[in-house]
């Protein structure tokens, strides 16, 4: 299984992203797309792609890594854009494809700079509170990560159906490309389940 | 020790009825290294999988006994089991009552390693095995780089797990199995997806581990190298002695039309 995107995907490094707690990752990035979905206008929506680009080129990610993310949203970018310019002008189709733009690249930038164990460590800390009220923030950190490491994996398992069926003649065919798609996703639950469980991973 | 007590496992047929994937089986492991043998389908994995919980028995028990380990896969991890002993070393665990202590004690390594490896980076995936022993973060980490340099893994210890060879994967799988120090490893075909040199070093490491091993695998060399060998087939133990009369059975025996 190849990653094929960066999104969900950790680089390591050393710049001022990966040093940040990543409490205050997630907090910067709650409070971006609050307000970058807040203003949504055609001005705040450049500013926040820019901030957006900063922070993954921050972050690690390369023109090649963004062009594979513009990539994969072209086709929802282009419907979006076209049904909110229909029904409301252009600069709405603006607004609302590039503030969603803006969010992707910003998620991206906080994965790519925040190791998935930080990540554990920070929602088991911040759910602790809850632990009276019989939450496991062991076990709701480990799902939270189990979440974004199931990205990159996804994608990967996509992109060899896509392979797949492209071998056999069949990469038009959404039933070559979507069933076995469907198929490996749950199997590869089903086996990070039993990897888990095989090493009393969230049993303690 | 594993114990199988008229241990069996059935599972739906399709047409309303049961099909026996394990036949009632007893048996008692004591021996440090038991290999499985057997053809594709026979109930190999199911005897394997039963042994740590990942299968429970329909009727009968399996029970597992850990005893200390003689020396310890990380001097890190190694020091933390001796402060901490755990409370069920030596004490009788039904595979299905104690499920959770069970597999504390009893480790499983995967055929297929990228179905095992769960964290992204090789370090953070020994990371997580460490999580019970270490909760001090800084710690954590120096512990798990300590194990992967045992298993000659340091230089990797920043790379993505998808990026790794197949013989590195599984190397790491089983490092980061080890890492939570187990009384005993069971491994499912361990080396059928590696080549030559890979699956001779996976063997090599298995059969020289502390613990008590017990190695499902076509590669009937690695099978002889153990103290004890059970064939099985069509859900059956039908062959449970040395392993050079078990191999040369299991030979006669795949060699019938």
């Amino acid at each position: 299984m190849t990653i094929t995107s960066p999104l969900g995907a950790y680089l390591p490094g050393r710049s001022v992203l990966h040093h940040m707690r990543p409490g205050a990752k997630l907090l910067g990035l709650f409070v971006f797309a609050t307000v970058a979905i807040a203003l949504r206008t055609v001005p705040s929506t450049i500013v926040a792609l820019a901030i957006a680009i900063t922070l993954s080129l921050i972050a690690g990610l390369r023109g090649r890594d963004l062009w594979r993310v513009t990539r994969r949203f072209a086709i929802v970018a282009v419907l979006l854009f076209s049904f909110q310019a229909w029904q409301h002008g252009w600069e709405r189709g603006f607004s609302v494809v590039g503030t969603l733009f803006a969010l992707i690249l910003a998620a991206s930038a906080l994965t790519a700079s925040t190791a998935v164990e930080d990540t554990v460590d920070t929602v088991t800390w911040a759910l602790g509170p809850l632990r009276r009220f019989g939450v496991r923030p062991e076990r709701v950190a480990l799902a939270f990560s189990l979440v974004i490491r199931a990205i990159p994996s996804i994608l990967g398992v996509a992109s060899e159906t896509k392979q797949a069926a492209r071998a056999r003649g069949l990469d038009r065919s959404p039933r070559a490309l979507l069933i076995p798609l469907v198929l490996r996703t749950v199997s590869h639950a089903q086996l990070t389940g039993e990897a888990l469980a095989a090493r009393g991973v969230g049993e303690e | 020790m594993i114990e199988f007590r008229d241990a069996a496992v059935t599972a739906l047929d399709g047409r309303g009825g049961n099909v026996a994937i394990l036949h009632p089986t007893t048996l008692t492991l004591t021996e440090r290294r038991v290999s499985v043998i057997g053809g594709n389908g026979s109930g190999k994995s199911t005897l394997a999988r039963l042994m740590n919980g990942l299968v429970e028995p329909t009727s009968g028990a399996v029970r597992i006994t850990a005893r200390p380990v003689g020396s310890a896969a990380s001097d890190a991890a190694a020091s933390d089991a001796a402060r901490d002993p755990s409370p069920t070393l030596g004490v009788a665990l039904d595979t299905v009552r104690h499920g959770a202590a069970v597999r504390r004690h009893v480790g499983f390594v995967f055929t297929d390693p990228s179905a095992q490896l769960i964290m992204p980076t090789v370090v953070e995936d020994v990371s997580l095995s460490l999580r019970r022993h270490h909760k001090n973060k800084r710690e954590r980490h120096a512990a798990a780089l300590a194990v992967l340099e045992h298993y000659g893994l340091a230089a990797l210890a920043d790379r993505s797990v998808h990026t790794l060879s197949g013989g590195q994967r599984q190397l790491l799988a089983i490092a980061s199995v080890l890492a939570a120090e187990p009384a005993i490893l069971v491994a499912d075909e361990p080396t059928t997806l590696l080549d030559l040199r890979n699956g001779r070093m996976v063997g090599d490491l298995l059969m020289g581990l502390p613990q008590q091993v017990v190695i499902v695998t076509h590669d009937l060399e690695l099978a002889r190298r153990a103290d004890r060998t059970l064939v099985v087939e069509s859900g059956r133990v039908v062959f449970d002695d040395a392993p050079d009369a078990a191999v040369a059975h299991y030979r006669e025996m795949a060699a019938r039309p």
